[in-house]
C-alpha cells in the first residue's frame, strides 16, 4: 500500500480510511522499534512550524518532541501576546508566511474549521493540532492506537465516552475515528453538555450510538471509559456546574463496578474527572496514553515527510 | 400555470414568472434574488395561490427583467421546485427547473458563529448539499449540517 500520508494535510480524521489508520498504527510500531540514531534521519534537515492562537503545553510539546526524534527542529508562535497576530494580522497572512519558513504546518485555532482554511492556503501540509470544537484529528489517532495497544483490538469492544461532549473536539474526532470499526458507543454527559447533532449526521449510519445521561447503568459492560473535562466555563451558573461535576467522577468505587479490565482514558489536562485513588490502579491508561502520543506524532511526521520512511 | 392563479395574477409582456414557490417562501425568494421593486418595474406577488400539484404554492412575477440561471440557481436551497418562465411578447420562451447543485460558494452564511467562514478572513462561505431528497446541508468549513431554514444570507 503506498503511503496515505506523504504530503498531505492532516485536517480531519474523516479524511482518513480503515486502511489508512492500520498504516499509521503500524508506523508507531515501526518507530518504537528503531534506534534512535535511526529515527533521527527521518525528519533530518526539516522544519515543523507551529501557530497555536489558544494556550497549549502538552500538544505542542508532544509535537516538538516527536519532531526532534525524528532529527527536525520546530519554529512557532504560541506566546500570542508578542506576536504579529495580536497585532491583527489576518490567520491566512500568518500561514503563508509560515509556510515559506516550514516543511509542515501545524495549527491550533479556536475557530471551527481553520485548519481546513489554513489548508487551502499554505502549499505545505496542515496538520489540525485543535480547531475550535470542531477536531483534533492526531488526538483521535492517538486515542485509538492506544487502545489498541492496550486491548488488542477495537472492534467489538464497547466504549463509553463521558463529559463535556458538546464542545470537546477530541470528542468529535474519535467518533469520527470510530465509524471505521465495529464498536458500541455510550455517550454520557449532562444535558447541556450533550453531542451536537449537527456534527454527527454521518456518524449514525456507521456507529452504534447509546445515549445516557449517567454511568452506573452501563458500567458493567464497558472495556473503555473515555473521560473528557467539564470546564466550569461552560455553564451559565455555577450551581449547576457543582451539581454536575461529581457525577461523572472516575474513582475507585466506579472501577468496583466495572469490568476488571477496563481501561480508564483521559485526553488531558484532567482535573477533578478521575480521583488520583485510580492513577495506581491497573485501569489508568492516560499517562501510558500520553506516551503514545509522541511515538504517534514522529510516526505522522515521518509519513508525511518522507514517501517511503521504512 | 393553473386557471385560479391566471386569475389572481396577471399576465405580463416581457419578464420572468417564478411558478411554484413553496407557500410562504415568495418573499425570501425576492431577497434572495434581490429584486427590491427599486427598478421602478412592475413586480407581482401571489402567497399561498391554490395549486393542483402541491396543494398551494406563490408565485412571483418580475417585469422586464428576464433572470439568469446562474442567478436563479440560488433558489436551489429556498424553493426547490420553483420554475422559471421566460415571457417575451406574450409568449413562454424558456421554461426551467431550478438545478440543486452539489455546493453553493458564496450566497449563504453559515449559522455558526464561530466557524471561520464567519471570521472576516478572506473567504467565500461554502455549503455542500450532502442530501438532495431531504435537502440536507453541510458547511465545508466546520462541517456542520444545517437545514435550509438555518441558512443566512
Ligand atoms: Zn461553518
Amino acid at each position: 500500500m503506498p503511503n496515505p500520508f506523504y504530503d498531505r494535510d492532516i485536517v480531519s480524521i474523516r479524511d482518513f480510511t480503515r486502511n489508512d489508520l492500520e498504516y499509521v498504527f503500524s508506523a508507531t510500531d515501526k518507530i518504537r522499534s528503531l534506534e534512535a540514531s535511526e529515527k533521527s534521519e527521518l525528519g533530518k534537515g526539516r522544519t515543523l512550524g507551529y501557530i497555536f492562537y489558544e494556550p497549549s503545553t502538552r500538544t505542542r510539546m508532544s509535537f516538538e518532541a516527536a519532531m526532534a526524534s525524528l532529527g527536525g527542529s520546530s519554529i512557532g508562535i504560541s506566546d500570542l501576546k508578542s506576536s504579529s497576530v495580536e497585532k491583527g494580522e489576518s490567520l491566512a497572512d500568518t500561514i503563508r508566511v509560515i509556510d515559506l519558513y516550514s516543511d509542515i504546518i501545524v495549527l491550533r485555532h479556536p475557530m471551527d474549521g481553520s485548519s481546513r482554511f489554513a489548508a487551502e492556503l499554505s502549499k505545505n501540509p496542515v496538520i489540525n493540532a485543535g480547531s475550535g470544537s470542531e477536531e483534533h484529528p492526531t488526538q483521535a489517532l492517538l486515542d485509538l492506537y492506544t487502545i489498541l495497544k492496550e486491548k488488542g483490538r477495537i472492534d467489538g469492544l464497547s466504549i463509553a465516552i463521558v463529559g463535556d461532549l458538546k464542545y470537546g473536539r477530541t470528542v468529535y474526532s474519535l467518533l469520527y475515528g470510530l465509524t471505521n470499526y465495529k464498536v458500541n458507543v455510550h455517550l454520557v454527559a449532562p444535558p447541556l453538555l450533550q453531542i451536537r447533532k449537527e456534527s454527527i449526521y454521518e456518524v449514525h449510519s456507521k456507529l452504534r450510538i447509546q445515549e445516557h445521561s449517567t454511568l452506573d447503568e452501563i458500567l458493567p459492560e464497558l472495556d473503555v471509559i473515555y473521560v473528557t473535562r467539564i470546564q466550569k466555563e461552560r455553564f451559565p451558573d455555577l450551581q449547576e456546574y457543582e451539581k454536575v461535576r461529581g457525577t461523572y467522577t472516575i474513582d475507585t468505587s466506579t472501577l468496583a463496578k466495572a469490568k476488571p479490565d477496563v481501561s480508564v482514558m483521559h485526553p488531558l489536562p484532567r482535573m477533578d474527572e478521575i480521583s488520583h485513588s485510580v492513577d495506581s490502579t491497573k485501569n489508568a491508561v492516560y499517562f501510558r496514553q500520553a506516551g503514545y502520543g509522541k511515538e504517534l506524532r514522529a510516526a505522522v511526521l515521518a509519513l508525511m515527510l518522507n514517501e517511503k520512511p521504512f | 400555470m393553473s386557471d385560479t392563479s391566471q386569475l389572481l395574477v396577471r399576465r405580463i409582456r416581457d419578464g420572468t414568472v417564478i411558478d411554484h414557490i413553496e407557500p410562504g417562501k415568495a418573499l425570501v425568494v425576492l431577497r434572495a434574488l434581490n429584486i427590491t421593486g427599486r427598478e421602478g418595474n412592475v413586480i407581482t406577488v401571489a402567497l399561498n395561490v391554490p395549486s393542483s400539484k402541491h396543494g398551494k404554492k406563490d408565485i412571483i412575477k418580475v417585469e422586464n427583467r428576464f433572470l439568469e440561471t446562474d442567478e436563479t440557481n440560488k433558489l436551489a436551497l429556498i424553493a426547490p421546485h420553483a420554475t422559471i418562465n421566460i415571457i417575451k411578447d406574450y409568449r413562454l420562451v424558456e421554461k426551467r427547473k431550478i438545478l440543486l447543485p452539489d455546493s453553493i460558494v458564496g450566497i449563504f452564511k453559515c449559522p455558526n458563529l464561530k466557524c471561520i467562514s464567519n471570521s472576516g478572513e478572506e473567504i467565500r462561505s461554502s455549503i455542500d448539499i450532502i442530501d438532495k431528497e431531504k435537502l440536507v446541508l453541510k458547511c465545508r468549513y466546520c462541517t456542520r449540517t444545517l437545514s435550509t431554514d438555518e441558512l443566512i444570507f
